[in-house]
């Protein structure tokens, strides 16, 4: 108990310390100041703006900025849509797989554009390895650089006074992989290599197992997309069974450190915030909150696992009773902390079968998808996200003090709040929605595998994590149908592009107002009474919107698992 | 019009781009750092026994046999092209009624009497369906079965599992565990030696 609190302790401390210099770094990254990757970096740089006829210095209004990353996301959505429809006839294919089927194939091509990388398909017996490198790798790259790019055009929005331009995107993608993704994902990959993360391109390896039977050993190139899994939040799993998987986490060490990488962008980018918008205290307040929120969910999950199932323990159970659908390696510790921090940060990695989880264990990993993302978040997409909430809680202290509401000297007004309400209304919906049809089609409720409430559980979560593209399930659920695969990928592509596009507009209009320089009556935004209200806001609005669909799922889930009840 | 036909073909162009670099530059690069530097590690951490690749060191192996430890339940049977858990939720009846199964066949193989708890590990199936480590605990149950099949002395298997017991990272991260295939490996040794 102790050595666990203290564990989890340990490594959130340790996320922090590499945080807090990452987030300096990238701040310079953005202004274009010298760091110490430019001997590398600017020649590649120069030569990709050369390969794509880009003029690094023409800046772009935030429609075009819109306009361009909607096309290139277009773009990676067909190519890899095409790649997985002819991986038969291409190469680095040792073990044959067909064309991937256009519904799986639609479905896992909208997850990985959208930073969700939900596995509807099952790596290593799907996938080639030339359709994991330059499909699924690539995706990882980009679609995390694109939500870093979005993020720091809504910096410079709020920044920038009287100004059409929020900055170019060709510029903000290209650096964000040259400078932080790339050198992270390198360094992570090979050290992951040394501890067993098999990182090869050699056919699947067959062999006679001690006790005489047959194994086969898929092989592949793991260690390089298991890093910028973790690093760009992206979470879809080379193998099925994703960081469980002794190939992509074969050791504690393994596990901390992938914890500590899906974690160490969405943290760094607060204190980015701080640096950028030249008040550390800003960053800090909205670190804190987010902070706050993650060790509550954390205690409770960890309280919850570690209480376990009270009907395996009558059974005659010595040690933890909650270790079906978790690794001996991690213990409680290490999954739930890995639990937590994949869903607060919408990564969807998974050391541990969700599905498993005790239902206020399963709680907070949906309750944090469901709060939109805003604890850490994605890369990128967690602090625009907490920012849209940052603004309504100016907007409603506003409302109290009947003073028009301004955030960092820029008034926020009525266009604003329209794009802040959409932000947050569009992935609402997505998900009540979407689970509402499945809950009363037979399509939707045949793929239920757990009876009782977690079957509902089982729709609400995969509604959640695709809205909210997390890319993490209550994997029972049999979401390789036609139904799901559509209805999810609907759900994917609008709840990130339905986010990032008022977010851009968001951006835009803030950069043609004028910095009003704060009053006495100015609502100060960087101390403990703001930390509170953008809680308030953010849980209010949460739990309004989701409280009674998750008291028919996990919550009753609990109270009948300890009155002894079973389905 | 003319500027967005210009955008999309500069979209185009930087998405061919980023995917040589991204997809085809890094994953190799990685591969020939892993290949000059942790060589054994990236090719799947193979063991041999007597000349034979017999599986990795990582990867759990389905063993029912009264004379070898036994792992964890595998809700794929240890076939690693079917990687993952049962996916059994807290309150479903299966899941009860498989691990107070599981529980009898463990009392009935190891001859333990009726009311003596087992450790959770051994009878649930782990997240990956190729857990290669049981707790020491799951292991030291397993003691009088093995010792009675290979006809040795209890305490020589102890020793045994002490000696193969792994400890957390900095005997802080993780939990102590043991490798079964490994530990087996070395049983087999034993009786060779001995």
């Amino acid at each position: 108990m102790t050595m666990d609190i203290v564990q989890m302790a340990l490594i959130l401390v340790f996320t922090l310390g590499l945080a807090w210099p990452l987030g300096y770094y990238i701040a310079r990254v953005f202004r274009g100041e010298q760091t110490w990757m430019d001997p590398l970096g600017r020649p590649m740089e120069r030569l990709l703006y050369r390969m794509a006829a880009i003029d690094p210095e023409q800046e772009m209004d935030w429609k075009h900025y819109a306009f361009a990353l909607l096309a290139f996301n277009i773009f990676g959505i067909i190519a890899l849509f095409i790649l997985q429809r002819i991986q038969g006839i291409l190469p680095f294919n040792p073990q044959h797989f067909g064309a991937v089927p256009g519904a799986l194939a639609f479905n896992t091509a909208i997850s990985f554009v959208t930073n969700t990388n939900w596995q509807a398909y099952s790596g290593e017996s799907t996938l080639s390895y030339l359709t994991s490198a330059l499909g699924l790798t690539v995706q990882n790259f980009v679609s995390a650089a694109t939500g870093i790019a979005v993020v720091i055009a809504l910096i410079r929005g709020i920044t920038r006074k009287t100004c059409r331009s929020i900055g170019n995107f060709w510029v903000d993608l290209t650096r964000s992989i040259i400078w932080i993704l790339l050198p992270l994902s390198l360094v992570l990959a090979v050290v992951l290599t040394s501890q067993g993360v098999i990182q090869n391109f050699h056919h699947y390896v067959t062999v006679q197992t001690l006790a005489g039977k047959v194994q086969t050993l898929p092989m592949g190139p793991v260690a390089s997309q298991e890093a910028i899994k973790e690093i760009g939040t992206n979470g879809g799993g080379f193998f099925n069974a994703n960081s469980s998987h002794p190939f992509e986490n074969p050791s504690p060490f393994t596990n901390l450190l992938e914890i500590v990488a899906l974690l160490l962008i969405p943290v760094a980018l607060t204190f980015t915030f701080g640096h950028m918008v030249g008040d550390r205290r800003q960053g800090q307040v909205i670190l804190g909150a987010m902070l706050l929120l993650f060790l509550v969910g954390l205690g409770v999950a960890y309280w919850s696992e570690a209480a376990g199932n009270p009907q395996i323990a009558a059974l005659g159970i010595s040690g933890p009773t909650s270790m079906e659908g978790k690794e001996v390696r991690f213990g409680i510790a290490g999954s739930v902390l890995f639990a937590s921090a994949t869903s607060a940060t919408s990564c969807g990695a998974v050391n541990t079968m969700h599905d498993s989880l005790t239902p206020l264990g399963g709680f907070i990993p949906m309750f944090q998808i469901m709060l939109g993302e805003v604890i850490f978040g994605g890369v990128g997409a967690g602090l625009y996200s907490i920012l849209i909430f940052v603004i309504l809680a100016v907007f409603i202290v506003g409302l109290m003090v009947g003073r028009t509401p301004e955030y960092l000297g820029k008034k926020i007004e009525s266009a604003e709040i329209k794009m802040a309400v959409l932000g947050i209304v569009i992935p609402s919906a997505l998900i009540l929605v979407g689970s509402a049809i499945a809950a009363v089609t037979r399509a939707g409720l045949a793929s239920i595998t757990n009876p009782g409430p977690h079957g509902l559980s089982q729709i609400l979560y995969a509604f959640s994590s695709a809205a909210g593209n997390n890319g993490s399930a209550f994997a029972g659920l049999n979401a390789n149908t036609l139904f799901y695969n559509l209805l999810l990928a609907l759900a994917m592509f609008f709840g990130r592009f339905g986010v990032i596009l008022p977010v851009l507009a968001i951006a835009g209009s803030m950069a043609s107002k004028k910095i009003i320089p704060g009053g006495p009556g100015t609502f100060q935004t960087r101390g403990v009474l703001f930390v509170g209200v953008l809680l308030g806001t953010i849980l209010i609005i949460g739990a309004l919107t989701f409280f009674p669909a998750l008291a028919l799922g996990p919550i009753i889930e609990h109270l009948l698992m300890n009155a002894g009840k079973t389905f | 019009m003319f500027i967005m036909w210009k955008i999309i073909y500069r979209a185009f162009l930087l998405f061919i781009s980023l995917t040589i670099l991204t997809g085809v530059c890094y994953p190799l690069a990685v591969t020939g750092l892993a290949r000059l530097c942790f060589p054994s590690q990236s090719n799947g951490s193979f063991i041999r026994h007597q000349g034979k690749v017999i599986g990795s060191a990582l990867v759990g192996q389905d063993f029912q046999t009264v004379k070898y430890f036994h792992g964890r339940p595998s809700a794929a049977n240890y076939d690693v092209l079917a990687s993952g858990g049962s996916n059994l939720s807290a309150t479903n009846r299966q899941l009860i009624k498989t691990v107070t199964e599981r529980i009898n066949i463990v009392r009935k193989e190891n001859g333990l009497p009726a009311d003596c708890s087992i450790p959770g590990d051994l009878v649930t199936a782990s997240a990956s369906g190729l857990d290669p480590n049981i707790s020491p605990e799951s292991a030291l149950l397993q003691i009088p079965r093995i010792a009675k099949a290979r006809k040795l002395p209890n305490a020589t298997i102890r020793q045994l599992i002490q000696k193969h017991t792994e400890y957390p990272f900095l005997r802080l991260f993780g939990v102590s565990r043991v490798n079964v295939l490994q530990l087996n490996l070395a049983l087999d040794s034993l009786k060779i030696g001995g």
